[in-house]
């Protein structure tokens, strides 16, 4: 009955012809780097509106509406998991960091330590009272409050004193009743954390990091990380003194857009490789070895805190983009994971290595079936995760490639994706020719 | 010969023990020295060799030791006091008129934008504004002033320009008198440098650069990011630990030679150049920081303007823009930077004070530190904000870096290390190794030191990837040389030969030799230096 209602996606797909490959037709929500990458892909062609799919670079609004009506055929791919907010929603991804810590202290300390990568979190209103009581223990913690809905430094501010955050309920409420009266609308749901007040400076500038990691499956768990990723320095130079009476804005890239000395050309951005021969210059190999180890931790870690509560389903994927935070004392801090990462490029370095990540992201997605299924790394990606820790074997080609880890990764690592790729499909193409 | 040596040594040991007197050092030794009195062990019968020994253990010694050899490296070779002081700083007569003449030109320029512009070279700035200057100290790079009339003094174009028009006037070609009709024929050298100075055989190169052997394990080679070999990587690491440990200067710059692991260049350059950051330099950098602050010079906008050009159109070192106005406002009113002008060819530029034109009396050495910036000129900072994050320390550093090396890239000297012979070495070694790629490229009207110039003016910085600059400028610090700069200039054009060879225009050529941020620097000097 319900399977009658539903929309049939993937029908009428062509049989693969033997050597060749079939047509996938796809559509994509969003007109940037990943339209032209879908355009550009051989053996790709747009469907039109109303026209059936299988491969939908979907964002989350359409998702929401139109996951539970459709029925998709086996080889179909969407590029969002159903209930993806469990970890990208910033009060969701603490609540379940929060819980898996839980378990784990259950069975070992160091394990549990292994996720103290987040800042002290309290969802508002709800926990509200036990904010308050944290928030007395620690006089002088500067604080950060982030509307949770809300993105691209919309709405955040930084305070010490208790007054402003109840100036600011009094405020939201007033601004809610008066929605409320139009719309009824509930009070808006924030989050706040204690402030990270040491940051890493470079140059005097603060910066985050952001970091692509991509999850082709839950149950098991599959994550690929990949190689590349940058350095976003903030326009402001780095200071606490400006906060103390009033509520400061915090700058980050979609604020520093409309600033008057923003220059696109520029990007302000390092690579990770740049990043890592920065910091490898200051700190020497070992240390710097040890902060990319602290980022794999993150990386797993909160995905596994998801695993048991994300709707696991083949026919989805999801690239998340990672914010991850530096301090003076080289310790890394999860700010946020985004689920729909900015893929509109700031300048030609940016365009390619977003068209990188996508055709890279196509590659291992694989409708095309030109993988094995077993390959550690593809692209600039490396399998990190595969129902277990991937580990970087001795003396294959990719050992060579970095840094002697004992897990599979190469962030910020000599990336030789081309030459890698092109390793990849020829002795792929050998083993059907030798097999036909 | 030997009676000469002698002399030479009691004359540096004088000239270093009267630096020394009056020293900060001094009063340190003596204060330790007097600590040690007051002990009720000390005996009068064993008291030099208890004061000896307590200042050899309280680490006093070494640091005596890293001065000593500090002020060794620094002090001109020369040091008869019946030589004029004039011949002292350069002993050519055609190159001092050269400098002089160049210096008057760079003073003119600068004079007549002052005037174009009608600001003055240095007004006091009202209250509010030093308030406003001392607010946003951290972050400069935030003020957008308006430059756009401003533009740099001179850039390395132009100065390439004045140094190939040098000529010896005493000297004449076996061709007879300079004759109009055989220009090509009457220059001794092919190249674009004209003036006959002796420099250094490939021989006499390998001998002094006997490190960069192939054999020799090599920083730059053995350990490079992607691939390190581990045992090299870890006794480099552990050797340099030690010497850190030791605290010697004269260690530290002998490690450099074969290149500094990463994690220890900071503090390795630091002690191989003996410069430490200590209250006393604290205090100084904040004297002058309030200098700063006071005074508004034009040379400020110059800077400000070289550093808009140069690093923060840079994909890479924009981050340090902020740090850059920190050092090199600062360094422009450090008079201490003076002193190298003693074995320097150069002399600080003078203005007059307003009204005076051209009494001595009323003449001021303008900018206070002697150094007019010119285009690129921030360039010699910019890759240390690489190693140090704190902005006195950076300061101390670039100083050091300055007056002891790169100061001799931009003035006309006839020094082993100016850039004239440089410039030289370069022509003659490319020449020499490879004669067809030197008269190709004539032949297409492409004078390779055109290329090669802005390189060597930079002493690379800003042309290779950080990391390769860095190797390059380890071996700068460890042989206390530049001579390493036409050399790696020369195997960049012998690297790139087979491409070269088969282009047939001057652009072209500048083309395909426009980015070398590809490059490793070890291989290349090596291929160079001891070709297989």
């Amino acid at each position: 009955c319900t399977m009658s209602k539903n929309l049939r996606i993937g029908r009428s797909y062509q049989k693969k012809l033997a050597g060749d490959h079939r047509i996938i037709r796809f559509r994509c929500a969003l007109n940037n780097t990943i339209g032209d990458v879908l355009k550009q892909r051989p053996g790709w062609v747009e469907s039109k509106e109303g026209e059936d799919w299988d491969f939908y670079w979907c964002d989350i609004g359409w998702l929401r509406e139109n996951f539970d009506h459709i029925y998709m055929e086996e080889h179909v791919r969407i590029c969002h998991f159903r209930n993806h907010f469990e970890l990208t929603r910033k009060n969701l991804m603490v609540k379940n960091l929060k819980r898996l810590k839980k378990q784990l202290e259950r069975e070992s300390k160091s394990e549990s330590a292994k996720c103290d990568f987040f800042p002290m979190t309290y969802e508002l209103p709800s926990e509200y009272h036990i904010f308050v009581e944290e928030f007395k223990k620690n006089p002088g913690t500067v604080w950060i409050m982030k509307p949770i809905a809300k993105s691209q430094g919309k709405g955040i501010f930084l305070f010490r004193r208790l007054k402003d955050i109840i100036d600011w309920k009094k405020e939201g409420y007033r601004a809610n009743n008066e929605e409320r009266k139009e719309e009824t609308k509930d009070v808006e749901t924030y989050i706040v954390q204690r402030y990270l007040g040491n940051p890493y400076l470079i140059g005097g500038k603060k910066f985050d990091l952001r970091i692509y990691v991509l999850v082709t499956s839950y149950v098991p768990l599959k994550a690929w990380l990949y190689r590349d990723g940058f350095a976003r320095f903030s326009n402001a130079r780095f200071t606490l003194d400006s906060i103390d009476d009033s509520y400061v804005h915090l700058t980050n890239v979609a604020v520093q857009k409309t600033a008057p000395d923003y220059d696109p050309e520029k990007g302000c951005k390092w690579s990770l490789q740049q990043l890592r021969h920065y910091l490898t210059a200051k700190h020497g190999y070992e240390t710097v070895a040890n902060v990319y180890q602290q980022m794999n931790e993150i990386f797993i870690k909160s995905l596994q805190s998801v695993q048991k509560i994300i709707i696991n389903d083949k026919h989805c994927f999801e690239l998340y983009g990672y914010d991850i935070l530096l301090d003076s004392n080289l310790k890394l801090w999860l700010l946020e994971v985004n689920a729909s990462p900015s893929l509109t490029a700031s300048n030609q370095e940016d365009y390619d290595l977003k068209v990188g990540l996508l055709e890279d992201t196509l590659n291992i997605i694989d409708m095309e079936g030109s993988l094995t299924g077993n390959e550690k790394r593809v692209g600039n990606f490396d399998l990190m995760w595969n129902d277990g820790p991937v580990y970087a074997e001795d003396g294959s080609t990719d050992a060579l490639g970095g840094p002697s880890y004992a897990t599979n990764t190469y962030l910020g690592c000599h990336n030789d994706r081309k030459r890698q790729l092109n390793q990849l499909f020829r002795s792929l193409q050998n083993k059907k020719t030798a097999a036909g | 010969m030997a009676s000469n040596n002698v002399s030479e040594v009691a004359a540096l040991i004088t000239e270093i023990i009267c630096n020394l007197n009056g020293s900060t050092l001094q009063a340190q030794l003596k204060r330790a020295a007097q600590k040690e009195v007051e002990k009720p062990t000390v005996t009068s019968a064993t008291l030099k060799s208890d004061i000896i020994s307590s200042l050899k253990t309280s680490g006093w010694e070494k640091i005596l030791r890293n001065e000593i050899y500090k002020q060794i490296n620094c002090i001109p070779k020369c040091f008869d006091s019946s030589i004029p002081f004039e011949c002292q700083k350069e002993p050519l007569m055609y190159m001092r008129k050269a400098q002089a003449n160049w210096e008057k030109r760079i003073l003119k320029s600068m004079n007549s934008m002052c005037t174009e512009l009608s600001i003055p070279l240095a007004r006091k700035r009202p209250a509010d504004e030093q308030r406003d200057l001392l607010h946003k100290w951290n972050e400069m790079g935030t003020d957008e002033p308006d430059l756009s009339h401003f533009r740099p003094v001179y850039a390395p174009k132009d100065f390439l320009e004045v140094i190939s028009s040098v000529r010896n006037p005493n000297y004449r070609s076996l061709y007879g008198h300079e004759s109009e009709e055989y220009p090509e024929v009457c220059s001794e050298h092919w190249g674009l440098i004209q003036v006959p100075l002796e420099v250094p055989k490939l021989t006499e190169l390998q001998a002094k650069f006997s490190e960069f052997c192939s054999s020799l394990p090599q920083g730059g080679i053995d350990d490079s990011v992607d691939a390190p070999t581990e045992s090299f990587q870890n006794e480099r690491n552990r050797i340099a630990r030690r010497v850190l440990d030791e605290k010697r200067g004269v260690l530290a710059q002998h490690f450099c030679r074969r290149g500094c692991p990463s994690g220890n260049r900071a503090e390795m350059w630091q002690l191989a150049l003996g410069v430490t950051v200590d209250h006393l330099a604290i205090l100084k950098y904040d004297q002058l920081k309030g200098y700063v602050l006071q005074h508004d010079l034009l040379v400020d906008s110059l800077i400000y303007k070289d550093v808009k050009l140069t690093s923060v159109n840079d994909d890479y070192y924009f981050v340090f823009e902020d740090y850059l106005y920190q050092v090199l406002l600062v360094f422009s009113r450090d008079t201490t930077v003076l002193d190298h002008f003693v074995h320097s060819s150069a002399s600080p530029p003078k203005s007059y004070i307003r009204g005076k034109l051209g009494l001595e009396e009323f003449s001021v050495i303008y900018p206070p530190n002697g150094v007019i910036p010119f285009h690129g000129f921030s360039m010699y900072a910019t890759p240390l904000c690489y190693l140090y994050s704190e902005p006195i320390r950076l300061y101390y550093m670039f100083r050091e870096m300055y007056t002891r090396y790169f100061h001799r890239l931009h003035s006309i000297s006839s020094h082993p290390q100016g850039i004239i012979s440089l410039c030289l070495l370069f022509e003659s070694t490319l020449q020499s190794t490879h004669p067809r790629l030197f008269r190709h490229l004539q032949e297409i009207g492409c004078q390779p030191l055109k290329i090669a110039f802005k390189w060597l003016v930079r002493a690379f910085s800003g042309y290779l990837a950080t990391e390769q600059l860095l190797l390059l400028w380890d071996r700068i610090i460890g042989y206390g040389s530049l001579l390493i700069l036409p050399l790696l200039a020369v195997a960049i054009f012998l690297f790139r030969q087979s491409n070269l060879l088969l282009i047939t225009s001057a652009s072209g050529v500048e083309g395909s030799l426009a980015d070398i941020t590809t490059l490793h620097v070890v291989p290349l000097l090596q291929l160079i230096l001891f070709p297989t």
